[in-house]
């Protein structure tokens, strides 16, 4: 059940002499691959761990409406514009799915929205970054999708029954947002020569910060070990990484495009891409707040919350209006 | 002044089901809006021919802490089960 | 060739000519809407309005596509619905006026969907019964759309008329800022009575009464006041705009527009 009214927090099930306790039968039950649900006795800093993943998670689905939203009015042709609303809808959904999973840990969607808009709260770094072509749209598909794609098929087999089945509804929408990314770089590759020169400009932006989606090296983090033996991640940074580039690159060739890494080449005893060095400082520096857009972002999702404040105001104030009315005729007859 | 949208629930009953399932929550302000919340969010693609939505505080759950209370008693009621019965194979429509 | 026989043909094509303009109005009405709705797509007031109001988008984007591509096929000078959409110029768009004015705040896109939303659902419901069986088929499929647009801009438009005093005033003021484009909505011009004398559309004149009913009962839920009438003769599905429509275009139009000739 995902009602907020059911609040667990705090409770603890009394110690079993038997078998060592909550936190025992918990783990046992994770390693047994059962499903934790909302009314369930949970180590507290599993809940924590998974309302500030899922929250982020959310907060980086509704962030990222924002770099593509930015070309809906541009949209080349009305098939394009009519899919680029639909993903961009979809991405809205996918916010509204995790924040629906969080809220039933105990935490409510206002908190969590006023955690993003302080700055409290992160997002995936990837959406500081602006669109400033169309070939970005296309880029941005293939790319980001893909890397989302890479990381999210995993945990639909996470230890939380709400975040897995909300991940399952997102990988089967997501695929089609890859597929739209992929052919409209293709039409692009095939098109123009400028039009060729706005996708290879394109690739050449956004392929290092979709390299850096997947995190730094698990050995750099500290959360790790204890995700996954909690069956919140299921595999490492470095794993994810290094499938999406084996995948991508192939990718890249057929359209005909340069990935730009000089040191990218295949490896035949590994059977795996070795790429260069990736610039870990400009992830950590868009992280902590200095990318191109963070400030934009932030201060868009922050100004539609403003703005928006009299028409929550009127909806709840009508809604109250209609139960006092309601309740009238009652109360006239009793 | 209060802002805050109540959470609903929602269940969709999909074009060949027979039951309604429950896909998630949505945040309404009222019950025609969280209907058309509910359709705007789940079933965008053909999911559903039915919605329901209910207010999560309505809902009543049972508590995982009773379920061997609640659950385990009918495990070995067998009875309950067609399978437990042997009738011979030349008598039809039972 | 008799004279008998160049009137006939004169007569077709001028029917032709009506006919493709009055199908290319519906087309454009409901692209400059969505274009406009399509600002809206991230800055919403909730997040579940972010949802509703691309999904009124993207059912007129369907809309336009329909229409569109039938007003190209009519025409016959093998323009389809890109071509039209994005390469012809303000004064040949033939959108209501209503359907380009700014979206303002969430009150004055409100306003300016439901006006519509009424004014849609008299047009394609008379369409269903159309002669062209194509244009009724179109009517057909955007009328159950139409139906679930108004519910939504109707429900928005009693909870922000009957909320608080903010929103009233806020609402009202919309009202009373977009009523004198409703002037257009069931004026018949020469195309209007072409199409209806050739028992493709319905006489839109009739249709009003209809249409104001149901306005008086949702502004009557919305404690509204409805504004006086307001001549405005500066119709758009003439090819007359506001300023606004130009500076829409040019952000629409502009890709196409910069790389001709060039597939997307």
């Amino acid at each position: 059940m995902y009602t907020q009214a059911l609040d667990v927090h705090g409770k603890e099930a009394a110690p079993d002499a038997a078998d060592g306790g909550p936190a025992q039968r918990f783990q046992a039950r994770v390693d047994a691959e059962e499903k934790i649900e909302p009314k369930d006795w949970m180590p507290e800093a599993y809940r924590q761990t998974l309302i500030r993943q899922i929250s982020q998670h959310a907060h980086s689905e509704i962030v990222g409406m924002l770099p593509e939203g930015n070309w809906i009015t541009r949209a080349p042709s009305l098939r394009r514009k009519a899919v680029l609303i639909a993903k961009v809808q979809d991405e809205g959904g996918h916010g509204m799915y995790l924040y629906s999973a969080a809220e039933t840990l105990g935490i409510d969607r206002a908190q969590m929205f006023e955690q993003l808009l302080s700055g409290a709260a992160k997002y995936s770094s990837i959406f500081n970054y602006p669109t400033l072509t169309w070939a970005d749209v296309g880029a941005i598909g293939w790319l980001v999708d893909g890397a989302a794609i890479m990381n999210q098929i995993p945990i639909c087999r996470c230890s939380y029954g709400p975040y897995a089945r909300a991940m399952v509804r997102i990988c089967k929408e997501e695929s089609f947002h890859q597929r739209q990314g992929f052919e409209i770089m293709l039409t692009l590759a095939e098109g123009s020569p400028e039009q060729r020169a706005m996708a290879q400009d394109a690739l050449n932006r956004w392929w290092w910060p979709s390299i850096m989606m997947f995190g730094p090296s698990d050995a750099d983090s500290k959360h790790t070990a204890q995700s996954m033996r909690w069956k919140i991640k299921r595999f490492s940074n470095d794993e994810l990484r290094q499938k999406f580039i084996d995948i991508t690159v192939p990718q890249a060739h057929h359209l005909g495009l340069t990935i730009p890494d000089p040191q990218l080449r295949w490896n035949p005893a590994t059977e795996h891409y070795d790429i260069g060095p990736i610039d870990w400082a400009e992830f950590h520096a868009v992280l902590k707040g200095h990318g191109p857009c963070n400030r934009e972002r932030l201060e868009a999702r922050r100004s539609a919350y403003e703005a928006g404040r009299w028409v929550r105001e009127a909806a709840a104030a009508h809604a109250q209006k209609q139960q006092r009315r309601r309740a009238l005729p009652a109360a006239a007859a009793g | 002044m209060s802002e805050n949208w109540p959470l609903f629930e929602v269940f969709i009953r999909s074009r060949a089901g027979l039951e309604h399932k429950h896909v998630g929550s949505v945040h309404a302000a009222d019950e025609r809006m969280a209907i058309e919340h509910a359709r705007d969010v789940y079933t965008r693609r053909q999911e559903g021919v039915s919605i329901w939505v209910v207010r999560s505080s309505d809902i009543v759950a049972s508590d995982p802490g009773e379920a061997e209370a609640l659950f385990e008693p009918a495990r070995d009621k067998v009875y309950r089960h067609p399978t437990f019965y042997t009738i011979p194979d030349e008598v039809k429509n039972l | 060739m008799s004279a008998a026989t160049d009137s006939r043909t004169d007569a077709q094509r001028e029917l032709r000519t009506a006919h493709c303009r009055y199908v290319l109005r519906l087309g454009d009405t409901a692209l400059v809407l969505a274009q406009r709705l399509g600002e809206w797509v991230g800055h919403a007031p909730q997040l579940e309005e972010d949802l509703a109001l691309a999904n009124l988008a993207l059912d007129l984007v369907g809309q336009a596509r329909l229409l569109l591509t039938y007003a190209g096929e009519l025409e016959g000078r093998g323009r389809d619905e890109d071509t039209l959409a994005f390469l012809r110029d303000a004064p040949e768009y033939t959108n209501l006026t209503l359907a380009e004015q700014p979206n303002g705040d969430f009150a004055s896109t409100i306003v300016r969907q439901w006006l519509i939303d009424t004014w849609q659902l008299e047009i394609y419901q008379g369409l269903c019964a159309s002669t062209d069986t194509r244009l009724a088929a179109i009517a057909a499929k955007a009328l159950k759309e139409t139906r679930y647009h108004q519910r939504f801009s109707s429900g928005w438009l009693v909870r922000l008329g009957d909320g608080t005093a903010e929103s009233q005033a806020r609402t009202q003021r919309a009202l009373d800022e977009l009523w004198r484009f409703t002037a257009e909505l069931f004026a018949p011009d020469e195309v209007d009575e072409r199409m209806h004398a050739a028992g493709i559309a319905p006489a839109l004149a009739a249709l009003a009464p209809a249409w104001s009913a149901r306005v008086d009962a949702d502004l009557a839920d919305a404690t509204l006041r409805r504004p006086p009438p307001q001549p405005y003769p500066w119709h758009g599905k003439r090819g007359v705009h506001t300023e606004h429509l130009g500076h829409m275009l040019a952000e629409m139009q502009h890709l196409p527009r910069t790389y001709r000739g060039a597939r997307w």
